[in-house]
């Protein structure tokens, strides 16, 4: 039985065999005489092994041009401090949130068509004709309110462990712009199924933009293009919902994550600040810092909502 | 490397006796830049030129709105003799053509009534915008009142406020008759006196030093 590659991959492209494989002798050939071809190997158990090796051959292949895995495992398996739990995986949480959002926002946008006459009938034609159309719509109007309730708590858990102080201070300021980010993104969403519920909410919440002095009544008519509430006004919403914002909050997300595992979490403020179990800090930022990695353990909890736990000298228990 | 670079950033100062080393690299006698210096600068302006030839008027395309005032527009809306003195009747009409159900207004239009000193001859066409958040306000014919089913704010026969969180009174449209016809024109506001003036957007005072907080915008028509 030959193997798969064989069959598949034409002989020039093959890969040369090593010395010791099968079919190639360990010491080498004599120069004058010409290598034989490879002996088509006949244990059948070889083709799964080289199978399961596959991913990882493509995977190294990948990774010799990318050299990713050293910044991959260095932020996987980077120490988070005694006392993690599972206020930490809020922020995860929060950014699963937005992707739930921006897949279903993409999927919604071939369905949707941003006209003042016709954005109500699309809408209505989303939720009562497409296949999982209601649901898909849904995901995405529950998802909003998720995402802002989970973005404050994860600004609650931030804020009562003192998790802005320094050096995270600029990471408390990208996150507060993040929020304006999403405050936005759940206002001009709010007018896109154009029924009367976001009509008006709509009109209320550009007057209450125009209350500002002085710069209030400009900034109105910027909102809706215009004096009036109109066809504009939804093209507006519709660009600043799907392509301005999103932009940004994505830019800024990776300026946040970045900031995080460079930084480092902190430890929870009733954790017993003692000698570090692990490893010596190395500076400041280190102070506090033990054993355990952040993947699986952490990892494992924001992603799957489940905590793998306490193998490795207690996470969540200390 | 990063040493020589510096060396050659800084400006070269001729020594005030007979030089005894060579210039730096990349000066020549006299000269206050390098020509790396002047090529960061030159580049850095020519990329500044090109960001700018991009957003200038990508932001003046998105901010133009704000000072383009639309054609004015007048609507027929019935004759004369359509409305009386002592009520309102609704009038729903277009000010924005092509756009459907939300290029229209709704006006609440009588006549002027001498009983309230108002000039006579004259046809009032009252906006149902509520003056608070822009909420549409209904007449009341039992009250005599406009109410508002957002924050509760109430206004007179005339509009004024008399109760509720309202800034001011509420917004007129322009109105004149031909040939018997009452036609319909541009939005404006007035203050508590019921003086007209340009149109603010709701929950913005009018009338005194308000006018200059809440500056009268240019995609707005002058008052009558």
């Amino acid at each position: 039985m030959p193997k798969l590659s064989d069959l598949l991959v034409p002989a020039p492209l093959r890969k040369t065999p090593k010395p010791g494989e099968a079919g190639v002798p360990t010491t080498p050939a004599p120069q004058d005489l010409k290598s034989a071809p490879p002996e088509r190997p006949t244990d059948l158990g070889r083709t799964g092994e080289k199978a399961l090796e596959a991913p990882m051959e493509a995977t190294a292949w990948i990774d010799q041009r990318l050299a990713a895995s050293g910044f991959l495992t260095g932020m996987l398996f980077r120490k988070v401090p005694k006392g993690t739990n599972w206020f930490y995986t809020l922020g995860s949480a929060t950014l699963f949130a937005f992707i739930v959002q921006a897949v279903t926002g993409v999927f919604l946008a071939m369905f949707y068509t941003p006209s003042a006459t016709q954005a109500y009938s699309s809408i209505a034609h989303i939720n009562n004709d497409v296949f999982l159309g209601q649901f898909v719509h849904g995901m995405h109007k529950w998802g909003a309110s998720v995402m802002v309730i989970l973005i404050f708590l994860h600004m609650g858990r931030t804020f009562f462990f003192g998790a802005y102080k320094y050096p995270r201070e600029l990471n408390w300021v990208i996150g507060v712009v993040l929020l304006i980010l999403t405050m936005t993104m759940a206002f001009t969403g709010y007018l896109l199924p154009f029924d009367q519920r976001s009509y008006w909410a709509s009109i209320v919440g550009i007057n209450i933009n125009g209350t500002g002095p002085i710069v209030g009544p400009y900034l109105s008519d910027f909102l809706r293009a215009g004096p009036e509430l109109g066809a504009t006004t939804l093209s507006r919403f519709y660009a600043i919902h799907m392509l301005l914002v999103p932009g940004a909050i994505i830019a800024l997300i990776g300026a946040h994550l970045y900031l995080v595992v460079k930084l480092g979490t902190t430890a929870p403020p009733w954790t017993k600040t003692g000698k570090p179990r692990v490893a010596e800090p190395t500076s400041d930022l280190d102070a506090g810092v033990s054993g355990n990695g952040y993947h699986p353990n952490g990892a494992g909890a924001t992603v799957a909502g489940v905590r793998v736990d306490g193998h490795n000298g207690g996470g969540a228990t200390a | 490397m990063a040493e020589d670079a510096d060396k050659i950033n800084q400006p070269y100062r001729a020594p005030d006796q007979v030089r005894t080393e060579p210039p730096p690299p990349g000066y020549f006698e006299g000269e206050s830049m390098t020509r790396r210096k002047v090529f960061t600068i030159a580049s850095q302006a020519l990329g500044g030129l090109a960001g700018a030839a991009i957003i200038l008027p990508a932001v003046g395309f998105a901010v133009a709105p704000i000072f383009h005032r639309g054609k004015e527009r007048w609507e027929k809306i019935g004759k004369v003799s359509d409305f009386t003195e002592d009520t309102y009747r609704q009038v729903v009409f277009t000010e924005t053509p092509g756009i459907g159900d939300i290029g229209k207004q709704l006006a609440y239009v009588r006549q002027s009534s001498k009983e309230l000193g108002e000039e006579p001859g004259q046809i009032v066409a009252v906006s149902n915008r509520c003056a608070h958040l822009g909420c549409p306000v209904r007449f009341v014919q039992a009250a005599g009142n406009f109410i508002c089913p957002c924050h509760g704010g109430v206004y007179d026969f005339q509009g004024k406020r008399i109760g509720g969180p309202p800034v001011r009174p509420l917004d007129r449209f322009q109105t004149r008759i031909t040939k018997g016809e009452v036609e319909v024109g541009p939005r404006y506001s007035v203050t508590s006196q019921l003086k007209p003036v340009r149109a603010r957007d709701p929950g913005e005072f009018t009338g005194g030093v308000w006018e200059y907080l809440y500056p009268p915008r240019p995609s707005t028509f002058p008052p009558p």
